[in-house]
């Protein structure tokens, strides 16, 4: 490629045309009753692909398998229980109002709104506030085992500094549970045969016939065997990208892929630069470091953050007095101090390592202090409200957090960005839907805290199965075989790519390319962002790929399991998103949200918006040059304003 | 630090296996097990040699994906603890370490330290759930269920599927798994239903995936990355036997 | 039966798995197998203890101990006739003994299908020895068993081995010139105690005890029957070692 770092092509407006008229709150029930339906016995002759069984993926697959479909389901892993949504601590957010403390479902929808900086669209985080009542109830009747009061009813807590308790819980591990509840109810449909599972597959490309996504190619992890499954309709549930960075709290095997292969095929890719960075993760410890472990939010709630004053203090924590602390956060922003939002404390953490006062190895951390909250509530209440985490901590870094404050740093940890889709979760390519963290819908700029899993289920169990009927209708589609000559050319492209990455024959590790890639995208394109810094990323990044292709050590054959390939093309696609992510992060000249260009703060040092400019969404379209689709965002039911935290 | 590894590698399914040594530098206490493999991948690739293959995925001890025995226990010395969040602060300096894969004929070796757990998933599609079909739930505050058995429950529910259990077991039983499930649902007033169904369909498709029988050594537990209690296997002897009186 | 192959392989056998298993099949499964062991164990315990007890009336000299094992013969009268009760008894044990064994054989080949490749470096015990031990310690006792029914009721290996003096049997048995004989049985009461030890603690287990404090009471229950049972069953041939009975 020979374009100018940064260059794009302006496109044609898009716009969502599938959500309904009328008022907000109706939209939703507006749309179920109209859709177009499927007849019963004509859904057993449609195909399904689900690919992605987390909590999106596994929902969806085993809600289409009990309306009838016949669905098969891929992963990548062992088994579809492994799937990254099992890693979320925190909890899901529900606008149950149990507490009667005037949650609503208006009030989810203007937090999640305005959390995500006013950045997405109004009718799907209305349908998303809606449908979240019914994911609790859904859950509970599956027998996740939320955390209950002793008068046998849910109990909720308030969660990333929202005014009301609407987050419900299973201790430390709610994501791990309600995928198990999906992943229950997905073997049971496996069992009565309308689902069939492939773990240990990925797939590599997309299949596309006269314009609509009718399959996928796919390569069985153990054999190497690449084949095409083909179907009526292809569902991407394939997560986040944010290992683009290498270090992040995702699980190693999440990748870009899947949805990176559709993109190529015409997906758009909408607002690939909005990535979350969660404050509170245990720091780099050295080089070998291969992933980044969150530390739960709720932490900041009794922990006090600081670094020594002075620039260059080795001294141990408890040698440095009080008054040669600064505690940042509460010098800063008085009114909020520990409890600002997570994109705030992120990059005031950075500032003062910047600064050369952070603390531990390699100066990047800043310590998390108990010591205050040991005096004033005692051991055995903190014990009780932290006492899991301080073991997990102490279990990684071998220090007693009870003795010696926790050092911690920012790390990437969601990315809001992914495959546009409407109203329905249809992409751009007809009969291709994405759902879950691989499409961009809900969250806009930021995220809020226990949003994730529930936009998950939302997709996968309520909305996906009542939006893709009205697709399917017109199914099934004409029948394929195998050697049709798009579907045997798409297999050959596949086999190809395989063969030329181990063809490289090189000497240097996948790994080692994927670890200065994330170095490149945490220094450019991570916290803050800067024109100068943006244009020098895409070309370090143009240059390490054109390095990857030329030099990199891909051990083994094609047809066994082979560990090495699978990371080579996973790590090969992340060259091309990440380049794409530095663009948009470069057009978008403001600051909003996860988003943070050095070049528009307000004078105190906050993002800055531009509604007037940057009031869309940016999906961008493949090409040698990125095509620039922008659908502008109408606020007809809340107002922008600008987040004020001082 | 140094280490020498004795690493279990196999082929493939079919392969013979044995035992191979490396010499391991350049190491620092700090890592955890899965980034001293990563080290050594590192060295074999770039010297053209085959990595060790090996399962991992969220490295924070809650996917399940990792495991290997190290120096013949499940997850190696750290109790509560799986081979990803071992920190290398456990070994000393010069140790040689034997690595190897779960050992059982339900979990046939795919290649080196990976084993296919397919026979885990065929226990829970056996009737490891409650059947809630999407959309059929009635309001989540209807059924209220006692904060006990709700605790019961969720620690029954811990549960991985990592399968250190298995590998630990000296009969290569599956039964800390299957039953932490059957504890799991039948404590709940909403597993009611199926409480005696499940349990005797999870059992038999425990006993047809190849596994050996539980004689309740306590193996299982001692290794369990998740402390699964032992009382979940007499959970599900007692709704097994019972419903087996039942049927009388 | 799928041991291998990817899970889409195994999946449509899946299906074939969903069964209404049966009561017979519930005897069939390891867990019935299991049952088998605790109910035939509960049942021998239940004997070593009534064993155990009439051991000790040797404390009340030869006659009362001698009129005792007369009387075993008698129980029942006079409904049964003479014998028939202990025949009865011995018939029920036997079965026990058989069922017992037929279970661990059965668990025990099963295991060892479940592992057959072995680990390079031997699994370390982390369980408790008594429940690593329940196979050889079966066997140890089982041969004790043929052993002491040949000794002290059949009378073959016993120096006087006189069916109506007992009192008499026993004192010549563990008199001290006969110490190998001795340490061999106490060798197998030790043996026997590990195996009640976690032997009573497992049959509870596998008859559906299911509670953490239930597990407590069991392993305290199991531990202190095991217990007595040893020092009830040694303070005979230690009475008779040192002269206490003679």
């Amino acid at each position: 490629m020979t374009t100018n770092p940064g260059e794009f092509v302006l496109g044609a407006p898009i716009a969502d045309t599938r959500a309904p008229d009328g008022p907000l709150a109706e939209r939703w029930t507006k749309r179920r009753s109209t859709g177009r339906l499927v007849n019963p016995a004509n859904r057993r002759r449609l195909d399904v692909i689900v690919v992605g069984s987390g909590l999106a993926g596994g929902s969806a697959a085993a809600t289409l398998g009990e309306l009838g479909y016949r669905v098969r389901c891929y992963c990548y892993q062992d088994s579809p229980r492994r799937a990254h949504s099992i890693a979320a601590q925190g909890g899901i957010n529900a606008a149950k109002n149990y507490r009667n403390d005037g949650d609503s479902v208006e009030r989810l929808f203007h937090d999640t709104i305005k959390g995500g900086d006013f950045r997405s669209r109004e009718s799907n985080v209305y349908r998303l506030a809606e449908v979240s009542v019914e994911i609790i109830d859904q859950c509970v009747a599956q027998g996740v085992p939320f955390a209950r009061e002793y008068g046998g009813l849910l109990d909720t807590r308030s969660f990333g500094g929202a005014q009301v308790s609407r987050t419900f819980y299973a201790r430390g591990q709610t994501g791990q549970q309600l995928l198990l509840g999906a992943y229950q109810a997905l073997e049971r449909q496996v069992n009565a045969g309308t689902v069939t599972m492939h773990t240990r597959h990925e797939m590599l490309d997309l299949l596309v016939v006269d314009g609509r996504a009718r399959g996928i190619v796919v390569r069985d992890l153990e054999t190497g065997a690449v084949t095409v499954d083909l179907a009526d309709a292809v569902v991407l549930a394939t997560g986040g990208y944010g290992n683009v960075f290498h270090l992040s709290t995702n699980a190693k095997g999440c990748n870009v892929s899947a949805s990176w292969r559709a993109h190529r095929k015409g997906a758009l890719f909408a607002n690939p630069a909005f990535t979350q960075i969660h404050p509170t993760c245990i720091p780099v410890s050295g080089d070998h470091q291969s992933k980044l472990t969150l530390m739960s939010e709720s932490l900041r709630n009794d922990g006090r953050v600081w670094v020594p004053a002075q620039a260059g203090d080795t001294r141990a924590p408890a040698d440095i007095p009080e008054d040669e602390r600064d505690y940042f956060l509460e010098r800063r922003y008085p009114a909020y101090g520990n409890l600002v939002p997570r994109d705030i404390a992120s990059r005031a953490t950075k500032a003062v390592c910047d600064d050369g006062r952070g603390v531990g190895p390699g100066g990047r951390g800043v310590y998390l202090d108990f010591a205050d909250a040991l005096e004033r509530l005692g051991r055995s209440t903190v014990e009780a409200r932290y006492g899991n985490l301080f073991e997990m901590y102490e279990r990684i870094t071998g220090d007693d957090p009870y003795r010696t404050p926790m050092r911690i740093y920012p790390a990437v940890h969601y990315t809001m960005g992914g495959l546009w889709v409407d109203y329905d979760l249809r992409s751009t390519i007809p009969g291709l839907f994405v759902i879950g963290e691989a499409n961009f819908s809900d969250h806009g700029a930021n995220r809020l805290g226990a949003s994730a899993l529930m936009q998950g289920l939302a997709d996968g169990y309520f909305v996906l199965p009542n939006t893709i009927g009205a697709y399917l209708a017109d199914g099934p589609f004409p029948k394929l075989t195998p050697k049709h000559p798009e579907v045997a050319s798409a297999r050959a492209a596949v086999t190809d790519r395989v063969q030329k990455l181990l063809s490289i024959d090189g000497d240097r590790s996948v790994d080692s390319f994927h670890r200065e890639l994330g170095k490149i995208m945490w220094e450019y394109c991570g916290m803050e962002r800067t024109d100068e810094g943006l244009r020098k990323a895409i070309e370090l990044i143009r240059s390490l790929r054109e390095e990857f292709w030329t030099r990199v050590k891909v051990p083994g054959t094609g047809a066994e399991l082979n560990q090495s390939l699978e990371r080579a093309g996973r790590v090969a696609d992340f060259f091309e998103l990440a380049e794409l992510m530095c663009v948009d992060a470069l057009h978008r000249t403001e600051s909003c949200g996860g988003h943070f260009r050095a070049e528009s703060q307000t004078p105190d040092g906050e993002a800055l918006r531009d509604d007037e400019n940057f009031s869309y969404v940016a999906a961008w379209e493949y090409g040698d040059v990125p095509v620039l689709h922008k659908e502008e965002l109408d606020f007809e039911y809340e107002t922008p304003t600008q987040r004020s935290y001082s | 630090m140094k280490l020498t590894l004795r690493i279990w590698r196999q082929k493939d399914r079919d392969a013979r296996g044995k035992m191979v040594a490396y010499d391991v530098d350049g190491l620092s206490a700090d890592m955890s097990f899965l980034e001293v493999l990563d080290v050594l991948n590192e060295r074999l690739t770039t010297a053209g040699e085959e990595p060790v293959a090996f399962d991992h995925d969220c490295r924070e001890g809650i996917c399940g994906a990792c495991g290997m025995v190290i120096n013949g226990v499940a997850h190696g010395p750290q109790k509560l603890t799986t081979a990803c969040q071992l920190h290398m602060r456990h070994f000393n300096d010069g140790d040689t370490i034997d690595v190897e894969p779960w050992r059982a004929r339900a979990f046939p070796v795919v290649k080196d330290l990976v084993v296919d757990r397919g026979a885990f998933d065929r226990i829970i599609a056996s009737g490891g759930y409650i059947s809630a079909p999407t959309g059929s739930a009635p309001d989540a505050h209807a059924m209220p269920v006692p904060k006990v058995d709700a605790d019961s429950a969720f620690e029954a529910a811990a549960c991985i599927g990592c399968g250190a259990c298995v590998a630990a077991c000296p009969n290569g039983s599956a039964m800390l798994f299957t039953a932490a499930k059957v504890a799991h649902l039948g404590a709940l007033p909403q597993g009611q239903p199926e409480r005696s169904s499940r349990a005797q369909a999870m059992l038999a498709a425990h006993d047809d995936a190849g596994f050996g029988g539980c004689t309740n050594t306590g193996e299982c537990t001692a290794v369990c990355p998740k402390g699964i209690p032992l009382t979940v296997i007499g959970a599900l002897n007692h709704d097994v036997l019972g419903a087996a009186v039942r049927n009388r | 039966m799928v041991v291998s192959g990817t899970r889409d392989r195994a999946a449509s056998t899946t299906k074939a798995t969903t069964p209404t298993p049966g009561r017979k099949a519930v005897y069939r499964s390891t867990v019935g197998a299991k049952s088998v062991m605790a109910v035939t164990g509960l049942l021998l315990l239940a004997f070593l203890v009534a064993h155990m007890a009439g051991n000790l009336k040797i404390f009340f000299g030869a006659e009362s101990f001698d009129h005792y094992a007369h009387w075993l013969r008698d129980i029942g009268a006079p409904v049964l006739p003479h014998y028939w009760y202990l025949w009865i008894q011995r018939g029920v044990l036997t079965a026990a003994v058989v069922g017992h064994a037929w279970a661990a054989t059965a668990l025990a080949l099963r295991a060892r299908r479940a592992r057959p490749v072995r680990y390079a470096h031997r699994p370390k015990v982390q369980g408790s020895y008594a429940a690593r031990t329940m196979r050889w310690g079966g066997v140890l006792i089982l041969l004790f068993i043929v052993w002491h029914l040949l000794d002290l009721t059949v009378g073959t290996v016993n120096p006087v081995g006189n069916p109506a003096t007992p009192y008499a049997n026993v004192v010549a048995g563990f008199a001290p010139s006969r110490w190998p004989v001795t340490l061999f049985y106490t060798l197998a009461i030790i043996a026997l105690g590990f195996h009640v030890r976690h032997g009573l603690f497992s049959a509870l287990r596998t008859l559906g005890q299911r509670t953490a404090k239930g597990e407590q009471r069991a392993r305290v229950a199991a531990l202190g029957f095991a217990v007595l049972l040893v020092a009830g069953f040694l303070v005979v041939p230690f009475s008779v070692l040192v002269g206490l009975v003679g």
